[in-house]
């Protein structure tokens, strides 16, 4: 619906662009000074002021940021909290990704007696506030051995993200002709051989939506990663807040700052090389069923 | 349903029939992982915290059985009324701003614009960003100080005064901002989608009949989009009960307790204060308010597929 607004609307469209680019800067200001402070001086913050370019630009923050920092007691900057990060997603997004294909793949060619159940079930799992299983969910881990460590925090994303990986697949899976799938089964080929040989195949958009979904919602989880995790385990958003918010020592903004940019950077990457996977992750997540 | 029980039409011998029937139950078995995690994980995590609920577990669980007397002390505790409070302060206000900027800014958008596409982008990264990321950048931009404050004033207006991160009043509509700057340019994305399915013809005859651009939409295309406002409002709602890093990253709460909400409350009584029962309580009355709010979502949204 575009071709009918044509130009008779000067002075209007003139409104408009300055609306949508006053809406850009809007946006765009918060990541200009977290960026620009990052490169400042303690005294050149201390002078200057939110917007203002570094009089000298130094890397200082971000060094310190990486291998010094104080989070907590400990003062190793967050460097090893941000490999924890990926020791913490790559795992969880493959595996979560992974049964999601294949749970998809069942509910949406294969049901079952109680399929649509169990999808239900699934489905409202998506909403659930995970503040309910908290509780019972830091004790389990405790007495499998799994408290404060990644595979326990790998298997909390796992279990928390399936549902929407599931979700994911199941729907688009059901987009593809059941015909496909019958005509295949009569010509003798099986469960997983038609998953493989004519369902992968096809797949790849919606691999990368849930990857990058995945990705995006485990890298920046925070919830479990302050419940379930602690000291060296920790990821690198718990990491950011202790050490934003620690009240010891002189503050350093250009540090935090740097050290938001380092917990922002894997996302704010994987959204500009992929955006479009991103947004329809999002669009796909909030339009359920 | 029948695409299961229909078999291949040949002569079965027994290693095959055992094959058949593994292949019949090759999808139970696919999902069954899964739905075992998902049992235990989600749904015999519910029932264990609403059971923890009733009883008076404090540093550890204990089950000794005190009805519903946690969810009386969570009804007469003051932090507890300040947290439901500041919920509805921030939801109200986060749902009302962020579909007023991302009707706006959709429609505006959805005007023939000149790279459409780089504008949508940067309108939408913030969601991209994990909330304790906005809520360091917004706590510095807020800052008493020497953020915008200290801005307004060398630029030239030297009364300018914005201390609210730090004040016990206003503090709760700080986290508001973030909450909006981050999630608005979302609701825009679903609009954006919405306006893209409208069909055009219908507008093209409001516009032959002489009705202004305002009023088409207004009158014609916004209420076409209801579905989308049901679910822009429902992923709000999710976004807002659930809201946790965003506060603590800009004000853990503080000014005392000014800026909590239920599930900062949860959190801090369960896991550093040691009241368990009351944490739990808590939870549960979380789950009921997603309750309230996704039955009848889900309802709908059922209902009108069967109707297509």
């Amino acid at each position: 619906m575009t071709d009918h607004f044509n130009n008779a609307f000067r002075p209007g469209r003139l409104a408009i662009y300055g609306v949508l680019i006053l809406a850009c800067l809007v946006y765009l200001v918060p990541l200009f000074i977290m960026l620009v402070t990052s490169f400042k001086t303690p005294m050149d913050i201390r002078t200057g002021n939110l917007v203002a370019l570094p009089t000298d630009w130094t890397v200082i923050g971000w060094t310190k940021a990486w291998s010094e920092a104080c989070t907590g007691v400990q003062c190793n900057g967050i460097s090893g909290y941000f490999w924890n990060s990926f020791k913490m997603t790559v795992p969880a997004v493959m595996i979560s990704t992974l049964l999601g294909a294949f749970n998809g793949y069942v509910l949406a060619k294969w049901k079952f007696r109680g399929s649509d159940l169990l999808f239900g079930l699934l489905l409202f799992g998506c909403f659930v506030p995970f503040q309910v299983v908290l509780l019972p969910m830091a004790a389990t881990l405790g007495k499998l051995g799994l408290a404060n460590t990644t595979p326990g925090l790998v298997l909390v994303h796992v279990i928390y993200g399936v549902a929407f990986t599931t979700l994911f697949f199941r729907n688009y899976y059901v987009a593809i002709p059941d015909a496909l799938i019958k005509a295949a089964r009569l010509d003798g080929a099986g469960f997983f051989t038609i998953f493989f040989r004519i369902l992968l195949p096809m797949s790849t958009p919606i691999f990368m939506v849930s990857l990058i979904w995945q990705f995006t919602q485990i890298w920046n989880d925070f919830l479990f990663g302050v419940v379930f995790a602690s000291g060296d385990s920790q990821p690198i958003t718990v990491a950011l807040n202790n050490l934003v918010n620690t009240s010891t020592g002189v503050k350093e903004y250009n540090v935090d700052m740097a050290a938001a940019m380092i917990a922002a950077l894997p996302t704010l990457v994987v959204y500009i090389v992929a955006g479009k996977y991103f947004i329809r992750g999002l669009t796909a997540g909030s339009v359920k069923g | 349903m029948e695409q299961i029980q229909r078999r291949p039409f040949r002569a079965v011998s027994a290693p095959s029939r055992l094959l058949d029937g593994l292949q019949r139950w090759l999808p139970k078995l696919v999902v069954a992982p899964t739905f075992l995690l998902i049992g235990v994980g989600i749904y015999g995590y519910m029932l264990w915290t609403g059971v923890l609920s009733f009883t008076s577990s404090s540093f550890l669980p204990t089950y000794d059985f005190v009805g519903f007397d946690q969810y009386a002390k969570l009804m007469a505790n003051d932090r507890w009324l300040t947290a439901s409070r500041n919920l509805a302060i921030f939801g109200g206000m986060f749902i009302a701003i962020c579909l007023l900027i991302g009707v706006l800014l959709a429609i505006f958008l959805d005007q023939r614009i000149r790279q459409e596409g780089a504008i949508r982008t940067i309108y939408l990264y913030p969601m991209a960003l994990s909330m304790i990321v906005t809520g360091t950048v917004w706590k510095w931009i807020l800052n008493p100080s020497l953020g915008i404050e200290k801005l307004m004033r060398d630029w030239g207006w030297t009364s300018f005064s914005f201390d609210w991160l730090v004040n016990s009043d206003l503090a709760i509509y700080t986290i508001v901002m973030a909450a909006v700057w981050q999630a608005s340019g979302f609701v825009m994305a679903l609009f954006l989608a919405g306006l893209r399915g409208v069909d055009s013809s219908i507008i093209r005859a409001a516009r032959v009949d002489g009705a202004s651009l305002p009023l088409i939409y207004w009158k014609i295309i916004l209420p076409t989009l209801r579905p989308v406002f049901f679910s822009a409002v429902m992923v709000l709602a999710h976004i807002a009960i659930k809201s946790f890093d965003l506060v603590m990253a800009m004000t853990a709460g503080g000014p005392g307790y000014s800026t909590d909400l239920p599930a900062v409350f949860m959190y801090a009584h369960t896991f550093t204060r040691g009241q368990m029962g009351l944490g739990s309580a808590s939870a549960m009355l979380m789950l009921g308010a997603i309750l309230a709010l996704i039955v009848p979502y889900l309802y709908s949204e059922l209902r009108e597929k069967r109707h297509d």
